[in-house]
């Protein structure tokens, strides 16, 4: 058996992979290089003549119109590039996926060469300069320890590696032991239980009159796992003076939508994604998902598989997807090296990353990825947050959820290999700087094609009713996918006859790989033909590797030996409640009166002001970004992310009208978020955030008494009285608000212990964040509504109770001024305000609606101003000029009128709070001001200039 | 009776739904083929009057855009295809359908193609990454059967990472002017040409050359997608007012000429 190796280089440009990593090594401060020249890397092993060297080089592995192609043989002499140039060469891992590899195996069959065994793939950089600079540049930007081997010089070759199959499982002693013993056996397995729950086991173990295996500790381990049980969520919390929450969940987010009601919700926290009714038919369903420990170690395959990982959860309430979404915060881009903890990815690594992982999943298969934000504090550093979320739509009532007694437990989609081990309880965890490689197993490769195979299979299977249940392999592996379905039933499954990327799995291993692209479906034995020529014709693989048997009882064998025999009851109800406590949040500002405080400044203060909030990275333009999306396969597309005369306003929301929905029927979609306010007070950044995903929603013209809204959590250590007092009040403020907008919680996520131990010993946290989704509809997406100015002379009305304050707003992270007041509240009038602005709508009075968030008024109106190339005549009605321009405030939009029409726009509005404060004008200005002695005015070319260009790379 | 369009599937194709909606409003009957039953004869590229190869990754982009489809295509169906060609029936390739094409070397098909004669490719844009944008586009050839008779602007979106079209030669690229083998080409907004400009033209192509035909003009390849602008709501300028630049004509241009063969 020979090992070739071929190298594919572009023939006069430089590959264009090139110029990214050439900026991306510029941002890490090293500013001197000048190339960085990439090549591409193919090393197959197999026995072949030169013909046929020669047609794998010519017809697979190069273009031969813009590319050349070298080959050689092993042992070959080794390659001494010129004098001031440094060779890297980077190879996977062994373990990780490899797609192209794989691809190469079987085009070379395809082209009638059999003589190819296995194959694998790698990178060539060239860079001109010194050796030191390059073993840097290896580490810091070229490759990632946890999935990259790399060298100076030639990288060894190396392939998938053929072990012995393994049917060894290992005793775990827990019976007879201390509580200290017992600790130590959860750490030593990095299972991530505390003592009560060890000693649940321990009576469970002394009931049954056994020790365990190490399937079955490692199963009840990620059963009981933050991420699958959410403990915190469900916990007894005690407050320092006795107050008690029973169950964050319970309290707070399931009792809202009891309390709403909504007919129209068709389900809510019981399926792997919430369902609305759409129009009567059709049911949407709207999911998402955080995969921030993952995305922090390895960006790209984070990401990546975060997105793979949403789309199968719409998947596993068989619905197809049709939306992606995606809100990502980074740490401060300009960050200097010397200034990040050790272990810890450069957070512009990690955004390109994490953007170019979203990317390749989201684009591959084909769901167009619509809304999003993308937000920057030092805070996210060293724990980036990457929210993935999926739309689906299916006819009303297809999905199953029963298995019964006898039907197949059906394995679909890729194989199982060592990837994401242990990823349930790692992500349970704080991360500390030897995480990284630790925790190398727990990071997934994503194949997005295997899973559009899925999606190709399962919607025709549900269409003919070939299933009876049906879950996603994600944070746990089988262990968790089956042991849900079968939690009401029993199941009896064996994992020899489990499809395995390799050979030598530990039988713990196979049970609980999180390997992509599965899904466990319950399948009627006579249903399985029917079943398999779908696959067939999809090229998806179909395992059975057991029977739902009605014993009540959860057993996995290894061939003729049981290495799993659990109760039901005992794997599912048997954990008990956590029991937690919190410390009351001082609320961290100082309430006495300064808000009657007036901040006038000069009009050439504010318009300077202006400009450096437009440029704040967290305000400015994220084409750069959304581009490298495809928002547009599937055609249903009506309210894109960005907007306007030049496409580059940036939505409130986007709007789809899917594929099978009625006549014209759309959902919105829409996000709000703000970490700013959760520094200052949880509990409004709550009421803040939920208005914001309804106000977004509503602005594109969704019908405010038809949102639904999802939550996720994003906090620190939550065993640290602090923290969970915080996130106490975060859940009673989107209780509060939900209530209030009439709009029901669908579905959730918490992500805890986002916390980084760096070397220095000290916790990093990152800022209390809570995302919320909306997902709202409308009937007719004809009569949605975009941001950008359309016509001069058309009055501009702000809309809602403007309460603008400066606590938490982004005026004091550009300005000297730092003023010290409360975050925004929220007005009692703001969801009437919401119907009257959707009537207004409905109607057609409406031309243009932007909201106010980040930045206030000022920047809400040069917004708009950008998207439509047209002016706007502000004439400000205060005393209090810089609180009117930069304050921030819940509940207000900026509504441009058709000017023909005003009267019964304002109409619609008797009572609520509406003034005319500007005049669309065709020449493209903002001009701003207060009597005569206080003007400013900004060309919109400037205004786009500055707002362009921060995420310009 | 409208006539049949078969919109191969392959491994990894996502635009499939969205190329039929428009050939149906087009008045054809597409049907959308999984590639496994063509091979297993289920399905015949003789049963169909027009040949869709429909945007997607096919194989996940793997060794470069098209082109393991492309080894799909003269590996089990060669003889299909070229019947399909060269009896003239009306054939369209878009997105990773113009690459299949293109990799394959039946377009431009000015030799003959086959794998071991491809003379032109779609590489990486020019701006290095995927990028998702409208465009428009001056349909530009009389001599192919899908852009003869449009008069106005194609304004679609672009999708794609891969879709820089450069050829082997100079002389080529006379050839394709001189034979009217250029189909649709990249221009501004007011219709003048893009010059190579970024980003009217996305991705660097010469000649800002958007689409090419065969130069018998059945074979019609695009890197936009036509396929996701026939209804007004899709417009990204819909709420301005404005209407026009509708992918549908194309559509209908191909559609018809299928019905008269």
């Amino acid at each position: 058996m020979s090992i070739y190796r071929f190298v594919t280089h572009f023939q006069e440009q430089n590959d264009p992979r090139s110029g990214a990593l050439l900026q991306d090594a510029h941002a890490l401060g090293f500013t001197d290089l000048t190339r960085i020249e990439c090549q591409d890397l193919y090393f197959i092993e197999g026995q072949l003549n030169n013909d046929q060297l020669q047609q794998l080089a010519l017809e697979l592995l190069c273009d031969p119109v813009t590319q050349e192609i070298s080959w050689d043989e092993f042992p070959a002499p080794v390659l001494q590039p010129e004098p001031g140039v440094v060779m890297v060469e980077v190879a996977l891992r062994h373990g990780v996926t490899d797609p192209v590899a794989d691809e190469i195996v079987r085009a070379a069959r395809q082209l009638g060469i059999s003589g190819v065994r296995s194959a694998s793939t790698g990178r060539r950089y060239l860079i001109d300069t010194d050796e030191e600079t390059g073993q840097t540049l290896a580490t810091r930007l070229l490759a990632n320890m946890v999935v990259h081997r790399w060298a100076v010089g030639e990288v060894e070759p190396s392939f998938p590696v053929m072990a012995e199959a393994s049917e060894q499982t290992e005793t775990i002693k827990i019976r007879g032991l201390g509580d200290q013993e017992l600790l130590e056996v959860s750490k030593e397995r990095r299972a991530a239980l505390d003592l009560r729950e060890m000693q649940a086991i321990q009576h469970y173990c002394d009931r049954e009159a056994r020790d365990l295996t190490d399937v079955e500790f490692e199963a009840i381990a990620q059963t009981w796992s933050e991420h699958c049980v959410h403990k915190t969520f469900k916990g007894r919390i005690t407050f320092e003076d006795g107050r008690v929450v029973d169950s964050i969940y319970q309290t707070y987010i399931r009792a809202v939508t009891e309390k709403i009601e909504a007919p129209w919700v068709l389900s809510a926290f019981v399926d792997n994604a919430g369902i609305i009714d759409l129009d009567g038919e059709n049911e949407v369903s709207f999911k998402v998902e955080t995969h921030n420990h993952p995305s922090a170690i390895e960006p790209f395959g984070g990401a990546n598989t975060g997105v793979g990982g949403v789309i199968r959860d719409v998947l596993g309430v068989s619905h197809k997807p049709v939306a992606n979404t995606d809100v990502l915060c980074f740490g401060l881009q300009e960050t200097r090296l010397s200034d990040l903890p050790s272990g810890v990815l450069h957070p512009r690594l990690v955004m390109s990353g994490v953007v170019a992982g979203v990317q390749d999943y989201g684009n591959k298969i084909g769901i167009p990825t619509v809304n999003g934000a993308i937000l920057f504090d030092p805070g996210y550093a060293a724990n980036p947050l990457v929210f993935c979320g999926t739309v689906g739509i299916s006819p009303i009532g297809l999905h199953q959820r029963t298995p019964k007694k006898g039907d197949r437990v059906i394995v679909l989609g890729g194989g199982t290999g060592r990837d994401g081990l242990r990823g349930a309880t790692f992500s349970s965890m704080t991360m500390d700087a030897q995480t990284g490689e630790v925790s190398g197993s727990s990071v997934q490769i994503g194949n997005p094609i295997v899973e559009k195979g899925l999606v190709d299979v399962i919607i025709p299977a549900r269409d003919q009713g070939l299933y009876t249940a049906i879950t996603d392999c994600g944070a746990g592996g089988l262990s968790s996918a089956v042991g849900e379905m079968a939690s009401g039933i029993g199941a009896d499954v064996d994992l020899t006859d489990v499809r395995l990327k390799y050979p030598g799995l530990a039988p713990w291993e196979i049970w609980l790989s999180e390997a992509q692209e599965r899904m466990v479906l319950a399948v009627p034995r006579q249903d399985l033909p029917k079943l398999q020529e779908l696959c067939d014709t999809y090229g998806v693989h179909l395992t059975d590797i057991g029977a739902f048997t009605g014993s009540g009882r959860l057993v996995v064998r290894c061939g003729e030996k049981v290495v799993l025999d659990l109760a039901n009851e005992f794997l599912h109800e048997g954990i008990p409640q956590r029991e937690l406590k919190a410390a009351e949040v001082k609320v961290r500002h100082d309430e006495a009166g300064n808000l009657s405080t007036k901040y006038r400044g000069t009009a050439s203060e504010a318009a300077g002001f202006l400009l450096k909030l437009l440029a704040h990275p967290n305000i400015a333009s994220k084409e750069r970004v959304i581009r490298m999306y495809d928002h547009e396969v599937q055609g249903g597309t009506a309210v894109k992310p960005l907007t306007g005369a030049e496409n580059d306003g940036p939505s409130d929301a986007a709007v789809i009208h899917p594929l099978g929905a009625r006549g014209r029927a759309g959902v919105a979609i829409a996000a709000g978020i703000n970490p700013e306010y959760g520094k200052l007070d949880a509990y409004r950044m709550a009421l803040s955030v939920v208005d914001e995903a309804v106000r977004n929603a509503v602005a594109v013209g969704a019908d405010p008494e038809r949102i639904a809204i999802l939550d996720n959590f994003c906090w620190g250590d939550p065993l640290r009285p602090e923290i969970l007092g915080s996130v106490v009040e975060a859940a009673r403020g989107c209780h509060d608000a939900a209530l209030m907008f009439g709009t029901p919680l669908i579905s959730g996520k918490d992500s805890f212990n986002n916390e980084y131990l760096g070397v220095d010993g000290l916790r990093h946290a990152i800022p209390p964040t809570l995302l919320i989704s909306s997902i709202g509809i409308l009937d007719d997406v004809d009569k949605s509504v975009t941001m950008d100015l359309k016509e001069a002379g058309n009055p501009l009305y702000l809309v809602g109770e403007f309460q603008p304050v400066f606590g938490g707003a982004h005026f004091n992270r550009i300005s000297d001024w730092q003023v010290n007041e409360p975050a925004p509240s929220l007005a009692a009038s703001t969801p009437y305000l919401y119907r009257s602005l959707h009537q207004a709508i409905k109607k057609g009075l409406v031309r243009s609606c932007h909201d106010l968030s980040e930045g206030g008024l000022a920047v809400a109106a040069a917004e708009i101003c950008i998207a439509g190339r047209l002016g706007l005549d502000i004439d400000m009605n205060t005393d209090d000029p810089l609180r009117w321009l930069f304050g921030e405030t819940n509940g207000c939009l900026l509504v441009e009128v058709d000017k023909a029409r005003l009267a019964a726009f304002e109409a619609l509005f008797s009572g609520l709070s509406i003034e005319r404060i500007a005049i669309v004008t065709e020449a493209p200005e903002l001009k701003v001001s207060l009597g005569t002695g206080y003007v400013f005015n900004l060309p919109v070319d400037q205004l786009l200039r500055v707002w362009k260009t921060p995420l310009q790379p | 009776m409208k006539p049949t369009a078969l919109v191969l599937f392959a491994y990894g194709a996502n635009r499939d739904n969205d190329i039929a909606a428009a050939l149906e409003l087009a008045g054809a009957a597409p049907g959308i083929v999984p590639l496994n039953h063509l091979r297993t004869q289920k399905r015949r590229f003789s049963d169909y009057q027009m040949l869709v190869l429909p945007g997607g990754f096919s194989y996940a982009d793997a060794l470069g855009a098209g082109r393991l489809h492309a080894i799909d295509l003269t590996s089990y169906f060669l003889d299909e295809i070229t019947a399909f060609v060269e009896t003239g029936k009306p054939v369209i390739g878009v997105c990773n359908g113009f690459q299949a094409l293109v990799a394959s070397g039946i377009l431009p098909g000015n030799s003959r193609w086959g794998r071991q004669q491809v003379d032109a490719a779609l590489t990486f844009n020019s701006e290095g990454h995927f990028e998702c944008r409208w465009s428009y586009l001056r349909p530009v050839s009389r001599n192919c059967i899908w852009t003869r008779g449009l008069e106005e602007l194609v304004y679609c979106p672009v999708a794609h990472g891969e879709g820089n079209f450069q050829v082997r030669s100079s002389g080529l690229l006379d050839e394709l002017v001189e034979r009217d083998q250029v189909a649709l080409t990249y221009v501004h907004a007011d219709g003048s040409p893009s010059r190579g400009r970024y980003p009217a033209n996305p991705n660097g192509s010469v000649m800002d050359i958007a689409g090419v035909t065969n130069p018998q003009g059945n074979v019609l390849g695009m890197m936009p997608h036509p396929e996701n602008h026939i209804y007004p709501y899709q417009h990204p300028l819909r709420t301005r007012g404005v209407v026009s630049g509708s992918g549908l004509p194309l559509f209908v241009n191909g559609v018809a000429y299928a019905q008269q063969l």
